[in-house]
């Protein structure tokens, strides 16, 4: 916890974006997590992501459960919307937040504990319905805000501060996501920002259910020899699969990459993903092959990251419900709510 | 991730390291201890703010209203807004609010036997007796004025420096024994090198003002020479000016020059510049104080002639000039557009001054160079004749009175070796101590939250107060308030953020929350290289990178750019290892009584 107000001074050759803001601007209170946590460097790479993007701050929508990882929203873009829910319950405020206004971006901030345990059921079925957000998975292994039990991603063998063995197999997060037919699964680290804010940006921009899964070591609990989610451990069974760029509808592409390396994937807005094979035998666009890849590394204790598979083709919710295209509140009252004999002719409908 | 490189970690053993980051106290050429001393004013200290100064700066109430403050536009605060600490002000509180009485003198030792000669009662040999008499030397000092103080009591005009604050300066340095002998100018450096003095010190000064030759100089005697002019108004020989006065020249004694004018009778007082303002050698507060005192600033007017009339001086010929400037800003051609006269009382010639030594013979083996100025050595400070030293205006021209100071400092230092028998050239490095600031988890021994304040004015007499007299001094001086909340201006850049690589695991938690994004981690590499890939540019050359070690877990290294780091502590906050501290950086500075002289060449008093 730290005490003083970051002070408001800006570097004077800070570059600012198209909305004339700098990364600055896009920063929120000053965090309360435990100095070092991964956490605080997810927050950094979403100021950078948002910033990068020139989003209006106003045109975002931060939602969160209960957890360490569920009051980070609170540190970044302080003036865009936000809401914290109950304890797993995340998926479904964005769910009914993202039907009635589908012209926002929607950022859900979880962690292990409250998506892959009391919120499991909440997330697969957000992702079964491509509900169109980015969902962010601050993965530490551990219940950090209750002193440092095992969560559902803690890896067998993994030892708790106290030399406690976990026997539970762990639930993976991308592998969940890649078989309840998730359209952008990726893996990050919070020590590796060059891979993760480009990762933000294309989530962010992606129509559908974006999952990314950040290794963010819990500094108090979780970073000692014996945690497969500690810095070292992370750093040392690192496995860049697949390397991603974001590039901007106008932006060109200055990186230079060898042929038949890359893949370039186009988003609905006309923004770009250029893909570089990090592991030659990776194919991102296949889920069959990214599944059995991931598990084929797991068991090799190997964390593969980067962009694990990417499907911009398939509808969303609104598609598939054929949703209105306005938000709801863009619509005139009498369209909205047209009265007790419309009513009476939808209930009709059903006897 | 990254494979290793072969690089160079910042040498931080090396006290000039961190020194630099300490912009003000680097820029000082005694170099004060300016955070320090000004922490002890906020906390209400003030004796021991005046005894932390005094080390180094040994006129704290003298230089805390007319020093020429090199800290000030170097000052880290300019940097990050507009304007910097008001140090040179904040030292005058230190000194306004502390007794002299408690200020305890250092203890003087039993004589040992050495006389040094000093030429001239001023700063710079001020400063030499201030080191050299608590070591046991007898100092006498010659000066050819009825009083002490050289050209800080001649040159400076009361109403910027009152004369009790000199006083009692000087007073605390004379009353350690030094034997002043007024009234008593060396007429002849044969004749005193023949009194056996041990050595000599020569801090006679700059006091010739230079001349203007040009048509009508002799014809008046309402031309005078800025300088002597000054002093004759400090002696009370001359009290009353004309209306209309024209100074010629802008510099800091035209400052004085024209400030003087208007509390001795004149209404209409013009400074003329022959250059536009850019090229001004003025102090831009001396200009802007100046200013408010309604003096014109006139550029681009270059002398011609005097213009007299029946024996009398009625006004000035001025030729109008033009300048052509290149990119840099700097003079490429100049042209003459016209002619004017403006017409006036007196003129005050203030266009500089330079160093005079007709009384040093010159086959005494003291060499003079081409522009007859003696050969003195920049470390020790002797001339070519083993034992005689110079310093002040008098070794390297016109400089200011802190560099006077620095001067006896070294001199001091030399002195003592050559009387000891020591080698005057083998002397002390600077030393370092480094005492970390954390007082518990999130706190700090020094006030690390920024505080957005402007910079505070001084208070001072309303203009229509100034001018009744000539010595009433126009800056009253911050209050104790006004001063603690000056203070919290200052952003700590003694407060040094020390790193210490094997602790990191490269959470990028300092990286995340620095507000100037001043830390990186990457791939080792030149300084060059590292430069062009930093988080934030990093182009002001004049601020040093720090450059870890390589890191533990990567092998990639922490470089912080120093330029714009506001000594916040939060990357030390942040930090899970405390690989980041923050340590209270004190320049161990050594002085004459510092220097270790080797025992079998140390020789007995008599």
């Amino acid at each position: 916890m730290t005490y003083i107000r970051r002070p408001n001074v800006v570097h004077p050759d800070m570059p600012s974006n198209e909305l004339g803001l700098t990364a600055r601007d896009y920063e929120g209170g000053i965090s309360s997590l435990c100095a070092g946590c991964g956490h605080d460097s997810v927050t950094s790479a979403f100021v950078q992501a948002l910033f990068e993007l020139s989003i209006p701050p106003h045109r975002v929508a931060k939602l969160s459960g209960i957890g360490c990882s569920s009051k980070t929203p609170a540190y970044f873009a302080s003036a865009s919307h936000g809401f914290n829910s109950v304890h797993g319950r995340m998926p479904s405020v964005a769910t009914g937040a993202n039907s009635v206004n589908r012209d926002l971006h929607y950022i859900g901030v979880s962690g292990d504990g409250d998506s892959l345990s009391i919120g499991f059921g909440q997330l697969c079925h957000a992702i079964r319905r491509n509900v169109n957000m980015l969902y962010v998975i601050d993965n530490n292994g551990v219940y950090g805000l209750t002193k440092g039990q095992f969560s559902a991603s803690a890896d067998v063998g993994t030892t708790a501060k106290k030399g406690e063995v976990n026997i539970q197999p762990p639930i993976d997060a991308c592998m969940t996501a890649l078989t309840m037919g998730c359209t952008f699964v990726a893996r990050s680290f919070s020590g590796d920002k060059e891979q993760l804010v480009p990762l933000l940006k294309a989530g962010l921009v992606h129509k559908g259910f974006a999952l990314i899964d950040v290794v963010s070591p819990c500094v108090t609990f979780n970073d000692h020899l014996g945690s497969t989610k500690s810095y070292d451990f992370t750093r040392q069974h690192y496995h860049p699969a697949i390397h991603a760029d974001f590039i901007a509808p106008a932006g060109e592409i200055t990186a230079s990459y060898r042929d038949g390396d890359t893949i370039s994937v186009v988003l609905h807005d006309g923004s770009r993903v250029v893909l570089r094979k990090v592991d030659e035998q990776y194919d991102p666009t296949d889920r069959i092959a990214s599944y059995a890849f991931l598990q084929k590394h797991a068991a090799a204790q190997e964390i593969v990251t980067g962009l694990l598979f990417i499907d911009d083709a398939k509808p969303d919710m609104h598609e598939t419900h054929k949703v209105v295209e306005q938000p709801l509140n863009s619509i005139d009252f009498d369209t909205l709510c047209p009265g007790q004999s419309a009513l009476a002719e939808l209930q009709n409908r059903f006897r | 991730m990254t494979k290793k490189t072969v690089f160079q970690p910042t040498d931080t053993s090396n006290p000039d390291y961190y020194h630099r980051v300490v912009d003000c106290q680097w820029a000082c050429p005694a170099h004060t201890d300016v955070p320090g001393y000004i922490r002890l004013i906020a906390q209400g200290r003030y004796a021991d703010a005046y005894r932390l100064n005094r080390k180094s700066n040994i006129f704290p109430g003298i230089l805390g209203r007319v020093c020429d403050r090199p800290c000030e536009p170097a000052c880290r605060r300019g940097r990050i807004e507009e304007t910097p600490v008001a140090i040179c002000r904040l030292k005058r509180v230190a000194s306004d609010l502390t007794d002299k009485n408690d200020i305890q003198l250092p203890e003087i030792a039993p004589a040992n036997g050495k006389r040094i000669a000093c030429v001239g009662a001023g700063c710079a040999s001020l400063a030499v007796a201030n080191d050299l008499l608590p070591l046991g030397y007898e100092l006498v000092i010659y000066e050819a004025l009825g009083t002490s103080g050289g050209l800080m009591r001649t040159n400076i005009p009361s109403f910027r420096l009152p004369a009790d604050v000199l006083d009692q300066e000087i007073g605390m340095i004379i009353g350690m024994g030094a034997d002043i002998r007024f009234n008593h100018p060396v007429e002849s450096m044969k004749a005193l090198l023949e009194e056996g003095f041990d050595a000599v010190f020569v801090g006679s000064g700059a006091p010739k003002g230079k001349n203007l030759e040009i048509p009508g100089r002799y014809d008046s005697d309402r031309i005078h020479i800025g300088i002597d002019w000054l002093e004759s108004v400090a002696f009370e020989h001359v009290d009353s000016i004309g209306e209309r006065v024209l100074i010629i020249g802008v510099g800091n004694t035209a400052m004085d020059c024209c400030r003087t004018s208007l509390r001795l009778g004149a209404t209409d007082v013009k400074v003329m510049a022959r250059k536009p303002r850019a090229f001004f050698k003025a102090s831009d507060w001396e200009l802007e104080d100046a200013e408010e005192e309604n003096v014109e600033i006139v550029v681009n007017h270059s002398p011609k002639a005097f213009v007299i009339e029946d024996g009398r001086l009625v006004g000035m010929q001025f030729e109008l000039m033009e300048y052509e400037l290149d990119s840099d800003g700097r003079i490429e051609s100049s042209r003459v557009t016209g002619e004017t006269i403006i017409p006036c009382d007196d003129v005050v010639l203030a266009i500089g001054q330079e160093n005079a030594f007709p009384w040093i013979e010159r086959d005494l083996g003291i060499e003079f160079d081409r522009w007859d100025v003696p050969v003195v050595d920049t470390v020790t400070f002797e001339s070519t004749k083993t034992g005689v030293f110079f310093g002040g205006d008098a070794a390297f021209g016109p400089k200011n009175i802190i560099w006077a100071v620095e001067h006896g400092h070294q001199a001091a230092i030399s002195i003592h070796k050559y009387c000891q028998g020591g080698d005057i050239a083998d002397r002390m490095p600077d030393g370092m101590n480094l005492v970390s600031a954390k007082m518990g988890i999130h706190e700090w021994s020094f006030s690390n939250s920024y505080d957005a304040s402007a910079r505070h004015q001084v208070p001072s007499v309303h203009l229509g107060g100034r001018f009744k007299q000539l010595d009433i001094e126009v800056e009253l001086g911050f209050t104790s308030d006004l001063a603690a909340e000056e203070v919290e201006r200052c952003l700590n850049c003694d407060l040094q953020t020390v790193f210490t690589e094997k602790l990191c695991i490269e959470c990028d938690a300092c990286i995340d929350v620095c507000p100037v994004k001043c830390l990186t981690i990457t791939a080792a590499g030149t300084e060059e290289d590292l430069r062009t890939r930093l988080t934030a540019p990093a182009k002001n050359l004049d601020q040093g990178l720090l450059v870890s070690g390589a890191l533990p877990q990567t092998g990639r290294v922490m470089v912080k750019d120093e330029d714009l780091c506001v000594h916040c502590s939060l990357c030390a906050e942040r930090c899970p290892t405390a690989a980041w501290d923050m340590q209270k950086f004190t320049l161990e500075r050594p002085y004459a009584g510092d220097q270790h002289i080797p025992e079998p060449l140390r020789k007995s008093g008599t």
